[in-house]
């Protein structure tokens, strides 16, 4: 940040900016490590390394020197998820650079999650897409990964492009939806809804005391 | 031991530890009905008169709110009205969306499927919102044993049955629907082998409806909504709030003025339909609570759909969730999931001693922990200042086994692992946190609001949908129907829209009545993002001007 702010022990860096006098337009979301807003590149004195972490989860330290990446340029593809079929080809079709990866492991080493996102960028090349979608699931998008990828991928559009696949074309069907969706089609439920809607309070009481609770 | 607790709090942890073998068997108390009354008129924010105030001005006027909302209605547009050039049109569409969360993007998605030209304005980045919070999951009765009447008599039950009836009609009857259509945009519902959805029970549900991915619900229905929006090509401008409706001159919507947020230039924008979906007002910090919300959660579409003449209502109901996080500060005001007390865990005071039945409904628990700390000055004060109880989560492995909490909890165990807290071993500090605002602008069961031709509202920014008191699992299903149902009636609307003049002079005759009423004029609103920053004042130089 070019300079040195001195700020209570214990604050986050989001809490330590703000301290420091900073009001955040980028760079600040959920605040609760859900939205990967708040990507944050730092190093420590006497560390040649780079590290990295989330703003609103990361505690400041003496000697912190940071700066965020609110918002990375990444590459997406753009498709029609209907479309697409579960296999390596049209995968690669809308991610070629997918095979460029070296294999370093600096995008799981760069992760805030502790996702392992070296062997699922692996899985991706083997078109294992049920795993690719396992392992990614609780990535954040915050971008990290690809900021520090010497191949240039962007590995968290992978990964969300495997998940939407899976979601739509691996995993099965919910029979019991798709025939309640018919049935309310249908107008199975049109007349009893009415019929509550037009309940006074005291019977809707009289009914939903009655009601009998599904078992744990 | 624990490093990551202070002296103070260890000394504390050594008595609830010393308790907790006699608290095994030990049941305490549920509260009779008058003293449940009693305790949530002397605690709960929503029954102290201290909290709220009569709103002065508008459609509403004599409506009681909390203080923090009634200031920024009660706040002059960032527009002069009078002056503001509104000749330059920049952006001219069918359908303009204000917000871009679960509500905002369902709602462009449904719009752009009917053929409307579409533009999605947004505060932050588009996913920016409490929807990618949300772990719990989403109900919907889709199972045999269930139906859409029983869902209909859980949510008047939850709300204390003044909830409005279509609303609550179009919420159930959609609910199938919606899960559908997101199963169908590839969304990773948990699932057994055979495709059948896994669902648990949420507090006031009489089925087990409540649909979930793993504990990022929320975030996997939001990412897949994000990443249709744009597969589509729909037009988005980020970090692009509106700041003030446009009108006919009287109660019709004809489009909004947008800001670039960092820039600071402004934009019109034309539109023959408006929807507002920027979600609640929980960084607003009613009566100076921590929040679970979103950075930008700060009411901005109250704000200017009552200065358009949208009626507001049950927004003297707000939902504090009893536990969240008191410590460690870098987590403060954050989820602690109900489950963690249905799996056993007591809340104690200081001395270790129970002091209220864990399931009691959420406002009264709330309230219990309120007196217990500021009251009874038993509570536990942070360093920060922040007070709290202790959560008793070690109890969860001795009644269920050794492994519940990695299993079933795993979020929650990741969170405080973080920072060196191992919820298995030591209990976890908590305090009632603003959770969600219940009510909101008074809508139809098609979005539209009552009181303004061609303005809908969806999601959280509305109002009747849960009475005074939100379910678990409703909010998902809240934006993501509501969403759907705003993108189609505003495009259905928007064919038989003729655009005409632009107006502000809605917000003038709102800025004379601000003046009658005797309100100064030096607050403006939206504020946009709450006041975080720490500026020290000199006197003589004044960086804003």
């Amino acid at each position: 940040m070019g300079k040195a702010y001195e700020v209570p022990k214990g604050l986050t860096i989001m809490k330590a900016m703000e301290y420091a006098g900073y009001q955040f337009i980028r760079g600040c979301g959920c605040r609760g490590g859900f939205c990967g807003a708040c990507g944050t590149v730092y190093r420590m004195p006497d560390d040649y390394r780079l590290k990295v972490g989330l703003a609103c989860q990361t505690v400041v330290a003496d000697g912190m020197y940071l700066t965020q990446i609110p918002v990375f340029p990444a590459n997406k593809a753009v498709y029609d998820v209907e479309k697409l079929r579960p296999v390596l080809g049209d995968m690669l079709k809308l991610y070629p650079e997918l095979t460029r990866c070296l294999g370093c492991n600096t995008c799981t080493k760069a992760c805030p999650q502790d996702l392992d996102v070296m062997n699922y960028m692996a899985a991706a090349m083997r078109g294992d897409i049920a795993r690719v979608a396992d392992m990614s699931f609780d990535c954040l998008m915050c971008g990290l990964c690809a900021v520090r990828c010497p191949a240039e991928t962007v590995q968290y559009n992978i990964a969300i492009l495997a998940r939407r696949i899976y979601g739509r074309h691996v995993a099965p069907r919910a029979a019991h939806l798709a025939s309640r969706v018919e049935e309310l089609l249908d107008g199975a439920f049109d007349l009893r809804l009415d019929e509550l809607t037009k309940l006074t309070r005291a019977e809707l009481e009289a009914l939903y005391n009655e009601r009998d609770i599904e078992p744990e | 031991m624990n490093v990551s607790y202070t002296p103070k709090m260890n000394e504390s942890i050594q008595a609830v530890e010393a308790t907790r073998q006699r608290r095994y068997a030990e049941r305490h108390l549920r509260l009779s009905p008058e003293e449940k009354q009693r305790l949530l008129k002397e605690f709960h924010p929503d029954f102290r008169p201290d909290t709220m105030r009569p709103i002065k001005v508008g459609v509403s006027k004599g409506s009681v709110m909390p203080h923090e909302l009634v200031d920024v209605l009660e706040s002059r547009s960032r527009l002069d009205p009078d002056i503001f050039p509104l000749d330059k049109i920049d952006y001219d569409v069918d359908v303009l969306v204000i917000g871009g969360g679960g509500a905002g993007a369902s709602t462009a998605l449904m719009a752009h499927a009917a053929g409307a030209d579409v533009l999605l304005v947004t505060k932050l980045r588009l996913g920016d919102a409490n929807t990618m919070m949300a772990q719990g999951g989403i109900q919907a009765a889709d199972k045999a044993n269930d139906s859409p009447a029983l869902h209909y008599l859980d949510v008047m039950g939850g709300g204390g049955f003044v909830n409005k009836p279509e609303l609550v009609k179009a919420l159930v009857y959609d609910a199938p629907l919606a899960i559908k259509w997101l199963e169908d945009l590839g969304c990773m519902f948990d699932k057994e082998p055979d495709g059948t959805m896994i669902t648990q029970h949420g507090g006031g549900t009489c089925r087990k409806r409540m649909h979930a991915a793993r504990d990022y619900s929320g975030a996997e229905i939001m990412r897949t909504l994000r990443d249709e929006v744009r597969n589509r090509g729909i037009p988005v401008l980020e970090f692009s709030p509106a700041v003030e409706l446009l009108s006919d001159g009287e109660g019709t919507c004809r489009g909004a003025v947008i800001m670039n947020l960092e820039t600071k230039e402004f934009f019109v924008v034309r539109a023959k339909t408006v929807v507002v979906s920027t979600g609640g007002f929980g960084r607003l910090h009613i009566d100076d609570f921590p929040t679970t919300n979103h950075y930008g959660a700060t009411a901005d579409g109250l704000v200017m759909t009552y200065r358009l003449g949208g009626r507001l209502v049950f927004l003297d109901a707000t939902q504090f969730h009893p536990t969240g996080a008191a410590y460690p500060e870098q987590i403060v005001g954050l989820l602690i999931t109900e489950k963690v007390r249905s799996l056993g865990a007591q809340l104690v005071n200081v001395y270790g001693e129970q002091f209220v039945y864990p399931l009691e409904t959420r406002d009264a628990v709330s309230s219990a922990i309120i007196r217990e700390c500021l009251e009874r000055e038993k509570g536990i004060v942070t360093e920060t200042g922040q007070p709290g109880v202790w959560l008793d989560s070690p109890m969860i492995e001795q009644i269920h086994g050794e492994g519940t909490i990695l299993r079933s909890l795993p979020a929650m165990y990741r969170q405080y692992a973080r920072f060196d807290i191992d919820m298995r071993k030591t209990p976890i500090l908590v305090f009632p946190t603003l959770h969600y605002q219940n009510g909101g602008v008074d809508i139809r069961d098609d979005t539209s609001v009552t009181t303004v031709e061609n303005l809908f509202v969806a999601g959280e920014t509305s109002g009747g949908v849960h009475g005074r008191n939100r379910l678990m699992g409703n909010s998902l299903l809240d934006v993501v129907v509501f969403g759907r149902r705003a993108g189609m009636a505003a495009a259905e609307k928007a064919r038989h829209v003729k655009p005409g003049a632009l107006s502000l002079a809605h917000v003038s005759r709102y800025h004379k009545e601000l003046d009658d009423a005797g309100i100064t004029k030096d607050k403006v609103s939206p504020i946009l993002l709450p006041p975080y920053a720490r500026y020290q004042s000199v006197p003589g130089a004044d960086p804003a001007v």
